[in-house]
């Protein structure tokens, strides 16, 4: 019999504010331990939270983006468990009320496109570190990420294999990256992804017993872990047993998943509304508000790069991978109106030196305008493609602006009709030899006086108005 | 010089101003005091050096011409309020030895006022109790009686302005913990609305319901207080963005035509028949002043009791998850994992009671329970609310009923009987349950000379009302000037 998997992600996006979620302590990255704290933060006595907007912008943000409804009244919850690294001995979180309800994205895979729905995302505040050191047998405890805010972004269960739920992954971390309210590093663990997953014979409608895979902390351990996970449980059945709803560890090393807690231990986390935080309301004019201030969102940044500037899918899905890519695209084509040529400098010229050179986008010293700049001046025949590209790399190494390069090295195209001819005539007749035998009909040979021409003027002559010229003085040759 | 201690906070600043005596000087009087009353155990911790510095800096600022309504007054703070690098420990073993990093909004506000702070007040541990019995640092005496119970949780605060300790001390009342110490020690307490003055700082017993308010020795002593401590405050996202009235500017206006509302479901039996008497007596005197009595029905009354028995606990199970041993206060020294550090710091840290209402409130918020206990409990706490509401809207302008149903009682009587215990909050939980002000003042003595309490319940934010009315009665009697037999 063949089997499907069935697999839910859950996700946990730390969102990128400058201060926590009910407190105004910092959230900066690269601090000490336990520096980013305050008597909020510790869960000191007689501290109350009180909500970050910004938190309520972002999540409406990412709502809008993904398709979800807006709930108008939320409430926070207090979650509650005994661990180090959770100061008041509770989370406060969003249970019965999350802030977005019912949306889904749409995630291309393998030449297709699925939507995938969203059950819900809320809003939450992450725990801090436990640090264990096995040596001394001591835990001690950081802080500093302790009311960072959170959003969990929860997955209907609609995909069916690990290669689907990775492009799932990738897909909502574009998503977060372009509205730029999570960094989206699973390495540094500002987004974490859970994993619900089942299996069932094909065919059948009901869901299987499904586990829990936590720890699942790469783009490249998702794949892993859903495989491994999968294929277990399929022996369990084949082997006549039955699958046990539990968590499970993903192990990185041995690529294997074992069991944490099993249901019957799970812990009941005793949610009830926070009574510190009233009702959260949400206008109508904020929701507005969010929306006039949205980016654009890959899909329809990638609409846009096939349908108006008339890109391959395949040029718009790398320049739509991040919103710095579509920006600079944008921008570099703002200056030169040539979409095809600054989709191909930005794709294979700029990522190709960055590849090079292992340099990020980011600290790219060749600016959009330049690089439009560039483009025009091959446009209007002051560089040649060939100048273009030292230029370039010049530009690349030094960060200067093409004008100013082309100034320095005098650079400049030549297309001044006297002064190719001249140029020519004496080509033509400093080759005399070739002259006959191209006159005798060997028209090959149009080729070595163009290549004479511009070797004699250093490539700096334009190709089009030579070829123009050659072909009028060698006419006049043919008497 | 010891009568300045029995002075009132108008007469104190009056004092201040012509130089009768200073802030230095009246200080160290209520120090002395504090120390010869020292067997009541109203204080839990003195800071007698910072009071002193204060002291002599409002005598500078009252010099200068800079004093504010509360400047060089001093004050006590119940122990669960923070002020900063001072104790705090809301008598609980558990942070017995907490030093507070910060200031609660109410201490802020009590120093741009120039009060003087001299010390702690006892209380129950995390203010659980009625007694104050339930205190690590042993129970408070009651200056009419010192076999007696103060009352609680606020008891020392109680006790101390009631044996004129200090002319001012603050307190908090989640189900009557500020009223029935009042009225069990024969002075003036009142609970402002919830979302009134700032949580901020205060050591949290149940949010939902806890509300800070102020003891004095007269209405209008409460009146000048509250109006300092009270206000919105962005770190506490329950208060209220409403201006404060001065309320003790309008004490003297008519209470001519009020209707005063007299809920026939709080003259029950079990009622001590001499508070019945008293009581009736406070009511005749109010109808005499110009109020218009009228019967009010409030219904759901029977059932606040039990629904505070639900949402008190739960909301302080999950409230006193914090003290576990990691950052702050106690740690068992001896546990071998982490589940023995919780279980062993939390079993030595906590005392009985706070120990039953954290069982109480981790079983109606588990899985399986939750319905049924917790949510039921939200809805009955709607009708609670609802009786009121719909008293206010159509029959009266405030609530006049018995404070506690008995006088205090003897140390020891009631502490194996929690629920005979708990049924002394059954007349002021209502009015937490509803978010509602309410006030004690004196209205009687008993045959054993305790006193009385007559409860007053205003509408939602219209404290002015009940200090007015408060401020007739007192004016048209004697109670409050009545003293504890105390040196």
């Amino acid at each position: 019999m063949d089997y499907e998997a069935v697999i839910g992600l859950e996700v946990h996006a730390q969102l990128t504010t400058c201060s926590k979620i009910f407190t105004p302590s910092s959230t900066e990255f690269g601090h000490g331990v336990n520096e980013l704290t305050d008597p909020v933060t510790l869960g000191m006595p007689g501290c109350l939270p009180v909500l970050n907007k910004k938190v309520v912008e972002y999540a409406i943000m990412l709502g809008l983006a993904t398709d979800c409804q807006i709930r108008k009244r939320n409430r926070f919850a207090r979650k509650h468990y005994f661990y180090p690294d959770l100061p008041k001995g509770y989370q406060i979180s969003q249970y019965e009320e999350p802030i977005c309800e019912h949306g889904n994205i749409k995630v291309r895979f393998d030449d297709t496109v699925r939507s995938i729905g969203i059950t819900r995302i809320h809003m939450e505040e992450d725990a801090g570190k436990n640090i264990h050191d096995p040596r001394s047998g001591t835990s001690l405890v950081d802080l500093n990420r302790a009311g960072v805010p959170l959003l969990e972004i929860v997955s209907e269960p609609d995909l069916r294999t690990p290669a689907e739920a990775s492009a799932y992954l990738k897909t909502m971390r574009k998503i977060l990256r372009f509205l730029e309210i999570c960094d989206g590093n699973m390495e540094e663990g500002s987004m974490r992804c859970d994993a619900n997953v089942s299996v069932r014979p094909v065919g059948e409608t009901k869901f299987g017993t499904r586990t829990e895979l936590k720890n699942i902390n790469s783009f490249k351990f998702v794949e892993k872990a859903l495989e491994y996970e999968i294929a277990r449980q399929i022996a369990v059945i084949k082997a006549g047993d039955v699958v046990i709803q539990e968590t499970r560890l993903f192990d990185s090393e041995t690529g294997t998943t074992h069991a944490m807690r099993s249901k019957e231990e799970s812990a009941d986390y005793r949610y009830f509304p926070d009574p510190d935080l009233p009702e959260l309301k949400i206008q109508k004019s904020l929701i507005e508000a969010v929306r006039d201030s949205m980016p654009v969102l890959p899909e329809e940044a990638r609409t846009k790069l096939i349908e108006v500037y008339g890109l391959s899918e395949y040029d718009a899905d790398v320049i739509t991978a991040e919103r710095l890519f579509v920006d600079y695209f944008e921008e570099a084509f703002q200056i030169c109106s040539n979409a095809k040529a600054t989709a191909n400098w930005l794709t294979s010229e700029l990522f190709g030196y960055l590849n090079k050179e292992a340099i990020r986008f980011e600290d790219c010293k060749v600016s959009a305008r330049d690089l439009g700049t560039l483009i025009k001046l091959i446009e209007t025949d002051v560089l040649s493609g060939k100048m273009a590209k030292v230029v370039f790399e010049e530009m690349f190494n030094t960060g200067k602006s093409p004008e100013q390069i082309v100034e320095e090295q005098g650079l400049k195209q030549i297309t001044d009709p006297e002064e190719i001819r001249k140029t020519v005539t004496s080509v033509i007749d400093e080759n005399p030899t070739q002259l006959e035998q191209y006159l005798g009909g060997n028209d090959k040979l149009f080729g070595f006086f163009v290549g004479q021409t511009m070797k004699k003027s250093g490539g700096s002559m334009n190709p089009k108005v030579v070829n123009e010229i050659l072909k009028d003085e060698l006419e006049k040759r043919k008497g | 010089m010891s009568d300045i201690t029995f002075k009132s906070v108008s007469e104190i600043r009056q004092g201040l101003a012509s130089k009768e005596f200073s802030s230095v000087e009246i200080t160290k009087a209520y120090l002395d005091r504090i120390e010869q009353h020292k067997d009541l155990n109203a204080f839990v911790s003195l800071s007698a050096e910072d009071a002193l510095a204060d002291a002599k800096l409002a005598d500078r600022k009252i010099a200068s011409g800079e004093a504010y309504s509360l400047t060089g007054v001093p004050i006590a703070l119940k122990d669960l309020m923070l002020s900063k690098n001072q104790k705090a420990s809301a008598c609980s073993n558990i942070i017995s030895n907490f030093i507070s990093p910060y200031d609660s909004t109410v201490v802020v506000k009590l120093k741009e006022a120039g009060a003087v702070i001299v010390g702690k007040t006892n209380m129950d541990e995390f203010a659980m109790g009625s007694s104050n019995e339930n205190s690590a640092f042993g129970p408070v005496k009651n200056p009419w009686n010192k076999e007696c119970v103060p009352g609680g949780s606020s008891g020392g605060s109680a006790a101390a302005v009631s044996a004129r300790l200090v002319p001012l001390a603050l307190g908090t009342d989640t189900g009557g913990s500020i009223r029935q110490p009042a009225s069990l020690s024969g002075i003036v307490g009142i609970r402002p609305t919830y979302g009134r003055v700032s949580r901020f700082g205060i050591i949290a017993y149940a949010s939902s319901l806890d509300q800070v308010g102020a003891f004095g020795n007269s209405v209008k002593d409460c009146a000048e207080v509250l109006e300092v401590i009270s206000g919105h405050c962005l770190k506490d996202s329950t208060s209220m963005q409403l201006e404060v009235p001065e309320f003790s500017s309008s004490l003297d206006s008519a209470i001519q035509g009020l209707r005063v509302g007299v809920p026939k479901e709080y003259f029950i039996e079990g009622i001590d028949p001499e508070v019945k008497v008293s009581i009736q007596a406070a009511l005749t005197k109010l109808e005499s002043l110009g109020a218009e009595l009228v019967e009010i029905s409030l219904p759901h009354t029977e059932y606040a009791l039990a629904t505070y028995y639900i949402i008190a606990p739960a909301e302080a199970s999950s409230n006193l998850a914090r003290y576990d041993g990691v950052r702050y206060g106690k740690r068992a020294e001896k546990a071998s994992d982490l589940l023995e550090l919780y279980m062993q710091t939390r079993s030595e840290g906590f005392g009985d009671e706070v120990k039953r209402r954290i069982m109480i409130g981790t079983y109606v918020l588990s899985t399986g329970y939750y319905d049924a206990y917790y949510l039921h409990a939200q809805k009955v706490r709607r009708l609670v609310k609802r009786d009121f509401d719909l008293a206010f809207d159509e029959k009266c302008d405030l609530i006049a009923c018995p404070t506690a149903p008995t006088t205090a009682f003897k140390i020891g009587e009631k502490v194996n009987d929690p629920l005979q215990m708990y049924l002394n909050d059954i007349f002021t939980i209502p009015v937490n349950l509803a978010g509602l002000p309410g006030m004690s003042v004196p209205c009687g003595l008993d045959a054993k000379g305790l006193p009385i309490g007559l409860q007053l319940i205003g509408k939602p934010f219209d404290e002015s009302t009940l200090f007015r009315v408060g401020h007739h009665f007192e004016q048209a009697t004697e109670w409050h000037k009545q003293l504890p037999p105390l040196s």
